[in-house]
């Protein structure tokens, strides 16, 4: 209340020695609530807390002692983010306290440092997602590509009566925008789980969706029919058969 | 007097000095005016030796199947050891290593390959920073790096590589490894390429089991691994000390230069970062010989590229073509052309969302090379050219990258952080037109207090696609404006705050678009 009146009073007191006559309805408190793509801190909650127990199974196990075993032994560290992503795999898709507890707990690092890392980068879920975790690439050659990812994020959200960043009622699908999936010649394209499905229309993103929904796996790649990222109206490039071994080398390489 | 008794080879040395300093005025000269109006199509008559005029008559592009490096880029044959050694990987490899460090590194500097990662840096120099005079004395570890951490929007390339030829990728870790005199590459491989990575591990996995990786590789006794990593979703791991941060298992966040990776780099070892086709290229480059990829393309753009068109074309396609190949004959050969028609065509970008936006004129007969792109104010970046026809709405495409870069921001250097979240609620209101002709000049001001002021070129790539839009297209910015103060008849102030709007309980209320500063 009474920083509400001190900030109306300086307001006013502004607005007068202003030199313009309009009203102005600016206030010189300008900093507004921070609202960043995920949030930043852990709060306890019933399904994520520290008190769950979480390890890798002895699969798991194998994996990641072959990924520490890339990287010089004083440098254990660097497996923390291949290792986050293992741990990520076993625990359903997100990345739970107790995926990076444990982590921390394998390379023997501080915990702190791998909450670093689990914050910074964007793959990795600190809220739990759905089995069919839907990535929608809306940057602009998407934007611009076939049919737009306009449409298409249109045509999904009513589908799965979803917005981004949101989970469906029946835990199936959950829909996220992201940046660039590198995939801009078969624009637009999205990915669900490690799959890309590009070249979409509205009609096509129905269909995979459906699929999906009915427990199957629609195969990935172009949904137009062509191959990859080839000039569907015929090959203008690579027609000819392969040159083999030492072609056109130089004498020694021949 | 003992100035008049100049011997006559002092004065040819004199004069032959006379010449250079008057040359490199020449050329002080041509830099400055290219600074000053980089957007006029008329600058392309400035160029350097490297223009049209050094080789006459010669027409870039059409190359042919036979001297294409990526036969498989379509994937119509396997990505497997075998049907990869029929097209001729891993063909003589032996030979190569056993030549040595800087017979591969002669070569690669004959052929003028340069950076295929978007700086353009020469190849062939950059390797050679890893063998200072001595550099043997330095006991233990070094390490190639590869960036396959393909994240700029409109980039497709490094994909294809590694899903189609992945053995083109282990064979050139090996070469330029070898070059280098380095013990291991690592390749960081974004983590969306989950598939791709799988394929390339089934790749060294392969070579390692035909003894072509591993102790002794190829029978050249020379000891060489390739190992993987994977990112997780960070566009600034691109950058290449960001890229060893994270490879060291912390957030991507780049360091400051000096020291230079080739120093002080991955695990405080000898490094270098390097692109994937850059990699990629290196021994067809050294079993066909440097002159053979320095005749394709303008002296100093020479070889063959790997170009991904997205878009308002009709076919939109990833493509190896030669370099200096002219725009228009790019998109109209392998393209089927823009939507709508050439005259239809309203800007391209050229490199990858980070370079400016060409507006039509500029793009009818620009070529596709480095210095071409350059000259007039773009960049060839990674050769991923985006398109775009009458029917976009440029300043939303532009404010698309505004909200990209605002994401990417690792947040580490205050005037990225701040000035892309800055950037990009300016440019929401631009596309709207809820803004002030005055915030254009603005806006400018606060791209150029973002470009050079951080630590690595996000800043910089943040900033140029608003100055492109800018530079451009500032009437159709004007126009909008216009529309918005006409359609409500309302006044806009600065910030885009309209009557009414205020600030309540911390938020902005009754604004059409929330204006913040």
């Amino acid at each position: 209340m009474v920083r509400a009146a001190v900030r109306s009073l300086l307001r006013q007191a502004t607005a007068a020695t202003r030199p313009t006559a309009k009203p102005v309805a600016r206030t010189f408190i300008t900093s507004a609530s921070t609202r960043s793509d995920a949030i930043f801190v852990h709060r306890d909650t019933d399904y994520n807390n520290p008190k769950i127990p979480f390890s890798f199974n002895t699969e798991n196990r194998k994996v990641a002692d072959e990924i520490i075993s890339r990287y010089p032994p004083q440098y254990k560290k660097a497996a923390v983010i291949p290792l986050l992503d293992l741990g990520q795999r076993q625990n359903k898709g997100w990345t739970s306290i107790s995926v990076m507890n444990h982590v921390a707990e394998v390379l023997e690092m501080p915990r702190m440092r791998v909450y670093e890392v689990a914050t910074f980068y964007t793959m990795f879920n600190r809220e739990p997602v759905a089995p069919n975790f839907v990535q929608l690439c809306t940057t602009t050659p998407c934007m611009l590509g076939g049919c737009g990812s306009d449409s298409i994020l249109e045509t999904i959200q009513k589908h799965l009566k979803v917005k981004p960043g949101q989970t469906t009622p029946d835990g199936k699908f959950t829909l996220v925008e992201v940046e660039c999936l590198g995939a801009c010649s078969n624009a637009p394209m999205m990915a669900v789980g490690d799959d890309y499905y590009e070249d979409l229309t509205p009609e096509t993103t129905i269909k995979i969706l459906n699929a999906f929904a009915a427990g199957e796996k629609p195969k990935p790649g172009p949904q137009s029919g062509r191959r990859t990222s080839e000039n569907s109206a015929g090959l203008t490039t690579l027609t000819s058969e392969p040159y083999g071994p030492g072609a056109f080398c130089q004498p020694e390489f021949q | 007097m003992a100035v008049n008794r100049i011997t006559k080879e002092n004065q040819k040395l004199v004069s032959i000095s006379t010449y250079f300093v008057a040359h490199n005025t020449t050329m002080l000269r041509l830099s400055t005016l290219r600074s000053r109006a980089p957007l006029l199509g008329t600058v392309r008559a400035l160029a350097t030796s490297a223009d049209a005029a050094a080789t006459p008559n010669r027409v870039h592009g059409g190359l042919k199947d036979q001297d294409r490096i990526f036969q498989n880029v379509y994937g119509t044959y396997g990505h497997d050891l075998k049907s990869a050694q029929k097209m001729g990987d891993w063909y003589k490899t032996k030979e190569i290593l056993q030549k040595g460090d800087k017979w591969i590194i002669d070569e690669v500097k004959k052929s003028g390959l340069r950076g295929r990662g978007g700086a353009g840096f020469p190849s062939g120099l950059k390797w050679s920073f890893m063998n200072p005079p001595g550099w043997e004395k330095n006991v233990g570890p070094r390490y190639l790096v590869v960036n396959a951490d393909e994240g700029e929007p409109g980039t497709c390339k490094d994909r294809e590589i590694i899903r189609k030829d992945p053995h083109k990728l282990v064979e050139g870790c090996l070469v330029t490894g070898r070059a280098m005199n380095a013990t291991a590459a690592y390749i960081y491989i974004r983590g969306e390429f989950y598939n791709e990575a799988n394929i390339l591990q089934g790749a060294i996995n392969e070579a390692y089991k035909a003894g072509l990786l591993g102790k002794n590789a190829c029978g050249s006794g020379y000891d060489f691994d390739v190992y993987i990593h994977r990112g997780m979703g960070a566009y600034v791991c691109g950058e290449e000390t960001a890229l060893i941060e994270s490879l060291e298992g912390k957030a991507g966040k780049p360091r400051l230069k000096p020291p230079f990776p080739a120093a002080v780099g991955l695990f405080g070892r000898p490094s270098t970062v390097t692109n994937v086709e850059t990699v990629a290229v290196a021994p067809t480059i050294c079993r066909r010989g440097g002159e053979w990829f320095a005749s394709f393309g303008r002296e100093r753009n020479s070889g063959t590229k790997l170009f991904c068109i997205s878009g308002h074309v009709n076919e939109p396609c990833t493509v190896e073509e030669e370099m200096s190949i002219p725009l228009k004959e790019l998109l109209e050969k392998h393209c089927g052309g823009v939507k709508g028609g050439w005259d239809n065509l309203l800007g391209v970008i050229p490199g990858g969302s980070s370079v400016p936006v060409m507006p039509k004129h500029v793009c009818d007969n620009v070529l596709m090379d480095y210095d071409a792109l350059k000259d007039v104010g773009s960049g060839l970046g990674t050769a991923a050219v985006i398109v775009m026809n009458k029917q976009t709405d440029m300043i939303r495409a532009i404010q698309r990258f505004a909200h990209f870069y605002k994401h990417e921001s690792c947040g580490q250097c205050t005037p990225c952080r701040e000035g892309t979240t800055w950037l990009q609620r300016m440019m929401d209101r631009f596309v709207k037109g809820q803004a002030t002709e005055k915030e254009i000049d603005m806006i400018f001001e606060l791209t150029k207090e973002i470009e050079g002021h951080t630590i690595c070129a996000l800043g910089d790539a943040a900033a140029w696609p608003v100055q492109g839009l800018i530079k451009s297209f500032r009437p159709l910015m004007v126009e909008r404006m216009q529309q918005y103060h006409d359609k409500d008849n309302s006044t806009v102030l600065y910030g885009g705050w309209v009557e009414g709007g205020h600030v309540q309980e911390g938020v902005v209320a009754e604004n059409p678009v929330p204006g913040h500063h």
